[in-house]
């Protein structure tokens, strides 16, 4: 009799066990879902700057106190072009400089992607083998990050939109 | 004379094309534990993504820096998360995957102790 209570107590509890993990791994998502509100430091590299062969300090470019938006693109990305306007919209803003790394692409079709919507960075750096964006952390394009004080405060995935603007704008408040 | 210097060449290429081949061994090694982030269900070795593309690069960049494997793995964590790796390391976040079936071994031992030696006697 005591018998068959404790073998019903053990299995039970090796259900619940079992139950609570696969009911835990459902909400889960499988896909990968990277932390955005991310406080890392920026990644210590030297990068070429687009179209020269010219070397620069990445630590160098983000010397500043002011806010950064580093965005990867390239001109064979199709969510590039839609969130453009975006970045277009936040080149306005005098205290944000907007840092460009153009991403495994042709330098040729890269400019004529500039042209033809207009140049919105102030400085653009070249990524030919895709190493540097994941320095970065990054896994696709486009890519953007918020950075002050040499620290990447925001990371969004995916194209610019309203919603992503206000999130920036909001951040950029809290400081000024 | 002549021959010793043949055999000396010889000798170089042969022990040249043994650590390339370790080198390449060692990048395989890594980037089949490494999970291609944007192509589920593969891993970076098996993939040819952009992604994959680039990764498979900077590990061997890496190894030429004279990083070693765990090194590279911690890099990468600290990148992407856990996630990533598919030989997940023990840490604070999975200890309960990793102690689970001996957990579950445990119990049932106790189980199979209980019913069948214990009645016995």
């Amino acid at each position: 009799m005591k018998n068959k209570i404790f073998l019903k107590i053990v299995l039970i509890t090796i259900f619940l066990i079992i139950f609570l993990v696969f009911y835990q791994g459902l909400k889960n998502s499988n896909i990968y879902t990277p932390n955005t509100n991310i406080k890392k430091d920026i990644p210590l590299l030297n990068v070429k700057i687009f179209g020269t062969n010219e070397v620069i300090k990445l630590k160098k470019i983000f010397e500043d106190d002011k806010f950064y938006l580093m965005n990867i693109w390239a001109s064979w990305c199709v969510p590039c072009r839609d969130e453009h306007p975006f970045l277009m919209k936040i080149k306005n803003n005098k205290n944000i400089k907007i840092i460009g790394l153009n991403y495994k692409d042709n330098y040729k079709n890269a400019k004529n992607f500039l042209n033809e919507l207009d140049n919105p960075y102030n400085l653009i750096l070249s990524d030919n083998d895709g190493t540097i964006a994941i320095e970065w952390g990054a896994y696709g394009v486009p890519e953007t990050y918020l950075i002050h004080k040499k620290k990447i405060i925001k990371k969004i995935i995916g194209p610019l939109n309203e919603e992503s603007l206000l999130e920036i704008k909001r951040l950029f408040d809290e400081v000024y | 004379m002549k021959y010793i210097r043949y055999l000396i060449i010889i000798f170089f290429v042969f022990t040249l094309n043994f650590s390339y081949a370790q080198e390449k061994n060692l990048t395989n090694k890594i980037t089949k534990n490494l999970r291609c982030l944007i192509c589920q269900g593969q891993s970076v070795y098996d993939s040819d993504s952009e992604f994959a593309i680039s990764l498979k690069i900077l590990v061997e960049k890496k190894i030429a820096e004279g990083l070693s494997e765990k090194q590279i793995y911690g890099y990468l964590k600290d990148k992407y998360g856990d996630w990533i790796l598919y030989d997940t390391e023990f840490s604070k976040n999975t200890y309960f995957l990793w102690l689970l079936p001996i957990l579950v071994f445990i119990i049932s031992g106790i189980v199979v102790l209980k019913l069948f030696i214990i009645k016995k006697n």
